[in-house]
């Protein structure tokens, strides 16, 4: 039986389908079979985030209203094998995923996949809600900045109320992946520090994913930064980052701006 | 890898603006009109479903949307009929 993990967060641009993509690609590139899976209806972009936008036949809504086949709207990696891309529906709005058609779609993935990633729309709304409903785990995504941290505390509420775990009475596993971490404003005290966002939120830290250039290359490129530049800063946090959620008990170092010999001499910061 | 990787290292700014465009040019042109390769797809399994009874568990269709050229696959296992009558007449 699979984990289906939602990657969430309420506040849109934080990095949902980014570390959708980089996480469940570095899962699958041990071996593990792993479907992503995208809520955002309507407009939905983790199929170009993966290099796939042009090979979408079929999409969730499609599956959900039996006109095509889970196995027919699956898109399966060119890089790795084990890899798999269910898109979100570009034509119709998010009314047309119903609970059921939803809980069957997951259930058919979990008895298929190791895990299943859900890319959750940005905002509370039903699109989020059914993203998050059957999941097991939720990686919340923030920003170290006021509005993404209060979004977050936001659907950590949501996340103890209204999933089917929470409401059997369970806890839902939940993790913080702090993206966009800029070392150098960190140090300077112009950013809210590791520590303060763990302590408002209270909740575990999956991992410290540092603001990179080549995240926005892996994009561009149309690839999960793992697979793209997997020795990237950017890349090892998220593998770390998946290595932790797979259970290992991994520390989680706070990135640091690392001075060239010349930005010493002339006390120049890092871009 | 080869040596014409190492120049398009550099910059990955022209690879996006080329994918935004084919991606855009299909949507857009989507919006109004379903395009052709979806129509055909649509009009080949609608011509095969007249003449099999099409499984769905053994149909797999593929299409990848190019800027000058889009491929459709389209693979289907038709069980074979002859093997049944044969084995009766014989």
């Amino acid at each position: 039986m699979g984990k289906v993990v939602v990657v969430t967060s309420g506040k849109g641009g934080v990095g949902k389908t980014t570390s959708t993509a980089a996480l469940g690609a570095a899962v699958a590139k041990t071996g593990k079979k792993v479907a992503l899976v995208d809520f955002d209806v309507g407009l939905r972009n983790l199929d170009l985030i993966m290099g796939a936008e042009r090979r979408v036949v079929f999409d969730l809504v499609n599956v959900i209203q039996g006109t095509a086949k889970l196995s027919q709207a699956l898109i399966r990696d060119k890089r790795v094998e084990t890899l798999f891309l269910l898109p979100a529906s570009q034509t119709r709005d998010k009314d047309a995923l119903t609970e059921e058609g939803v809980a069957e779609v997951i259930g058919k993935l979990r008895s298929v996949f190791d895990y299943v990633f859900c890319d959750s729309p940005a905002g509370i709304e039903r699109g989020a809600q059914l993203a998050m409903r059957f999941a097991d785990e939720a990686v919340i995504v923030t920003n170290p900045e006021v509005s993404s941290v209060r979004d977050s505390d936001r659907i950590i509420g949501l996340l103890d109320a209204r999933t089917v775990k929470a409401e059997q009475g369970e806890q839902i596993a939940k993790h913080v992946l702090v993206t966009r971490y800029d070392a150098a404003r960190a140090a300077r005290g112009e950013m809210l520090s590791i520590d303060d966002v763990l302590e408002i939120l209270s909740t575990p830290l999956l991992g410290i994913i540092p603001e990179s250039q080549d995240v926005l290359r892996a994009s561009n490129l149309g690839s999960p930064v793992t697979l793209s530049d997997p020795l990237n800063s950017a890349a090892r946090a998220y593998i770390d980052a998946a290595r932790r959620l797979e259970g290992e008990d991994l520390p989680v170092v706070v990135p640091f701006e690392r001075k060239g010999f010349l930005d010493r001499l002339l006390g120049r910061r890092a871009a | 890898m080869n040596l014409l990787d190492l120049f398009k290292r550099r910059g990955s700014a022209p690879v996006a603006r080329e994918r935004l465009q084919v991606l855009l040019a299909y949507e857009r042109r989507n919006r109004s009109q379903p395009d052709l390769v979806s129509v055909l797809r649509e009009e080949i399994m609608a011509v095969i479903a007249k003449h099999v009874q099409i499984d769905q568990d053994y149909l797999q269709v593929s299409m990848d949307r190019g800027e000058t050229m889009s491929t459709l696959e389209i693979d289907i296992q038709i069980p074979n009929k002859s093997a049944r009558p044969l084995a009766l007449s014989a």
